[in-house]
């Protein structure tokens, strides 16, 4: 409107900041390798060509928390992975975000007992919960798209 | 495949005859499998014995079972052994008294023991003796208590339900940030 | 949680390390619990000198489940949910193990269209394992297209297994007494095309890979474990086969009516890593002729047991029968009781042998079931096969034992 209307067939787009910003952090967001049990298969069956996430940038993997900018926690989280969690998410350099992949992630799952935490949401604040034992592939995708939609929507007042 | 039931049964009871006779063991069978009753103390007599005079050269598992409330035994260790080249198997129990038993240790003679023995101390709180390394397995280090006796709660927690989101939501630890 | 105040000094895992660490000559290097070549969360604390390794110790239990306690808590038929979940990547094996459990317990029969159709989906469900390892061992040897291309095919079995019983991964399917249901039409077809198209796939990944000089470079000689080895430690499955000893339990206590099936054990003696990829790569030739041979011979019939006192009756009959309202209520309520007893069943997993050792009480909730999970035993030979050898070594002697963290912690 406006602006572009005049504009546009001289090949320029105005954009707000945020959106620009917000465009960028989506485009290209890595995951970070956290694949802990059953889950992560799914997730290594997402990456595979059958159901490509590399369509939405997520070509790689990387291992390193230094280097990414997504968690997904895909799988049970015991009590004695717990702290091991806890310090990856904080090597994480912002902005981040966590998708909590299955149901033994979002909420403990089957198992409801002395080894499994209850929940990653007790440890790492959650952005997306994606049901399912193991969540098809598609789940997960779908998983990362509401995630996109979530950071598309985010404002400036909340960076600083 | 192999030896027929008659001719397995025949050929273990010959065996648990065997060490009933040299070690006081008593063998019983259950669809078709034999098993053999050996105090604690004869254990590590009894798993030579059947690995250099019979031929059982895998010690295939090494578990126990929590007889909790009832104390005298209040564990049994099952060991399982197999024979390879003739194709049997043979179980050996153990029954031991009291809350923080003592068990020798058979990783001299079967490697593989090893870690199976610390699963034991970490899970049950069987002590075993002479043993090589003995810390938790499973379980954290600082971890207190043996989850897998009878008398260990298993944990279960209550399940936050929209009746009850705000009682459990102000107990429930969240992270800061 | 329960946490004590417990001071873990140096002094109380000193015995762990060699001298030449205390006094700074080696490097002790932890490879930890979020690591991509670990194969899920295994932590190793290694002990190097420059980049070989003179120590390895492995500390697991970072994915400890409690699956064993949580099975003590439930009925019989509902504890065999947790049992999908412990080796992930062969699933139906592992309800395979407790089902014949519980029958051996209770003394349930299984028909035979039941055993046929057991047999075709653990040989699947095999193939599909083995085509993980594949794909993830050659991942960290760096061949990274092999992994698309098993992935790919793995696809084609998941959509099997949901064709038959709704779920890709954990399906429950088997169930004590037989199946769950029966298999859909076109379920045939499907597993026919399937098997008549996966030789050529397996032909391209050994064309890739078995010539290939980088390959047998890093694979030749490597973690070389001898059969008295193997053993003495208890290793069972390919690890054991490829290092020369013929043991293989669908061949020595066959269950499930394997005993039908015409088809070979691969073995080898030079008991490397590479021995070992030909072993599964082999096996994986071997599963296509048993699913053939009993996609041929599909006896007809039904698909439970039909002894009431442990199967719940079909829905169909609970409006005729007055019998199958209260058996059918009996069982969902209260479950089957099973007599005060211990059984020990061992099946061939696509790691070694996985036993169950399920121990009754009389009542309705197993007393005790205890897993001899594969991968725990197989791992403990690991600090013995990876001495002397370089870290980039290491890595390929952990994906050839091929271990699953959920195994392994159960």
């Amino acid at each position: 409107m406006g602006v572009e209307s005049k504009l546009g067939n001289l090949g320029i787009v105005t954009t707000s900041l945020e959106k620009l910003v917000n465009w960028g952090r989506t485009g290209a967001m890595w995951p970070m390798l956290f694949g802990l049990a059953c889950c992560a298969i799914e997730m290594m069956g997402s990456q595979a060509p059958d159901y490509d996430m590399s369509r939405f940038g997520m070509e790689l993997m990387r291992a390193s928390p230094r280097q990414s900018d997504l968690m997904i926690v895909a799988g049970r989280l015991s009590r004695k992975m717990a702290p091991v969690l806890r310090r990856l998410y904080d090597q994480m350099p912002a902005p981040k975000w966590v998708i909590s992949m299955g149901d033994c992630a979002s909420c403990g799952g089957v198992y409801n007992n002395y080894a499994i935490v209850q929940g990653v949401d007790e440890i790492v604040p959650v952005d997306v919960y994606v049901a399912g034992c193991p969540p098809r592939p598609e789940a997960l995708i779908h998983g990362v798209m509401t995630l996109h939609e979530k950071v598309k929507g985010e404002k400036i007042r909340e960076w600083a | 495949m192999g030896l027929t039931k008659l001719q397995m049964n025949s050929a273990l009871q010959a065996i648990t005859q065997d060490l009933g006779q040299t070690l006081g063991a008593k063998g019983s069978e259950f669809r078709g499998q034999v098993s053999a009753l050996v105090a604690p103390e004869r254990i590590v007599e009894a798993t030579r014995a059947l690995r250099d005079k019979h031929g059982f050269n895998m010690l295939a598992a090494l578990s126990a079972v929590d007889y909790w409330p009832q104390r005298e035994p209040r564990f049994h260790a099952v060991y399982e052994f197999k024979n390879i080249p003739q194709k049997l198997r043979l179980e050996l129990r153990v029954p031991l008294n009291g809350d923080e038993p003592e068990l020798d240790s058979i990783a001299g003679i079967f490697p593989n023991a090893n870690w199976h023995e610390r699963e034991l101390w970490d899970m049950f709180g069987l002590h075993i003796k002479n043993h090589p390394d003995l810390r938790r397995i499973l379980m954290p280090e600082e971890w207190a208590g043996h989850p897998l006796r009878k008398d260990y709660p298993l944990g279960y927690e209550e399940v936050q339900f929209t009746f009850n989101f705000e009682e459990i939501e102000q107990r429930k630890p969240r992270p800061k940030e | 949680m329960t946490l004590q105040q417990v001071e873990i000094t140096t002094e109380e895992l000193r015995h762990l390390v060699s001298n030449r660490a205390i006094e700074g000559e080696t490097v002790l290097l932890n490879m930890g619990p979020q690591h991509p070549s670990t194969h899920g969360v295994l932590r190793l604390l290694l002990e190097l000198d420059g980049e070989t390794v003179v120590n390895c110790i492995p500390d697991i239990g970072y994915l400890h489940t409690g699956i064993e306690k949580n099975i003590e808590a439930k009925t019989y038929e509902k504890a065999e949910v947790m049992t999908d979940r412990l080796d992930y990547l062969n699933t139906m094996g592992n309800n395979l193990a407790y089902c014949l459990a519980v029958e051996k317990l209770v003394d349930l029969d299984v028909p035979e269209r039941a055993q046929a159709i057991r047999v075709i989906f653990t040989e699947l469900q095999r193939i599909a394992s083995h085509l993980v390892w594949l794909g993830t061992h050659v991942l960290d040897l760096a061949a990274m297209s092999v992994f698309f291309y098993t992935f790919n095919q793995r696809e084609r079995i998941l959509d099997i297994m949901e064709m038959a019983s709704g779920q890709r991964m954990m399906t429950t399917y088997f169930r004590p007494g037989g199946l769950w249901r029966d298999v859909p039409t076109g379920f045939e077809e499907a597993v026919r095309t399937f098997i008549d198209d996966l030789p050529r796939h397996l032909a391209d990944y050994e064309g890739l890979l078995s010539k290939n000089p980088i390959f047998l470079d890093r694979t030749k000689k490597i973690g070389v474990m001898s059969g008295e080895q193997g053993i003495a430690w208890g290793i069972t499955g390919p690890p054991l086969r490829a290092s020369g000893v013929k043991y293989d339990l669908r061949k020595e206590e066959p269950y499930s009516g394997y005993e039908q099936y015409d088809f070979e054990i691969p073995v080898v003696t030079e008991g490397d890593v590479y021995a070992r990829y030909w072993v599964r790569m082999q096996e994986m030739h071997q599963s296509l002729r048993i699913v053939r041979q009993a996609l041929d011979k599909l006896p007809k019939g039904p698909f439970r047991s039909n002894n009431r006192k442990f199967v719940p009756p079909p829905r169909a009959e609970l409006g005729t029968s007055m019998e199958a309202v209260i058996h059918h209520f009996k069982l969902w309520t209260e479950g089957f009781s099973a007599p005060k007893a211990s059984v020990y069943v061992p099946v061939e997993s696509p790691r070694g042998e996985l036993g169950v050792l399920l121990e009754g009480d009389g009542g309705p909730k197993p007393y005790r079931c205890y897993w001899r999970t594969p991968s725990f035993v197989n791992l403990q030979i690991l600090p013995l096969l990876s001495k002397g050898h370089f870290v980039a070594d290491l890595v390929a002697i952990i994906g050839s034992i091929d271990i699953v963290l959920g195994d392994t912690d159960r």
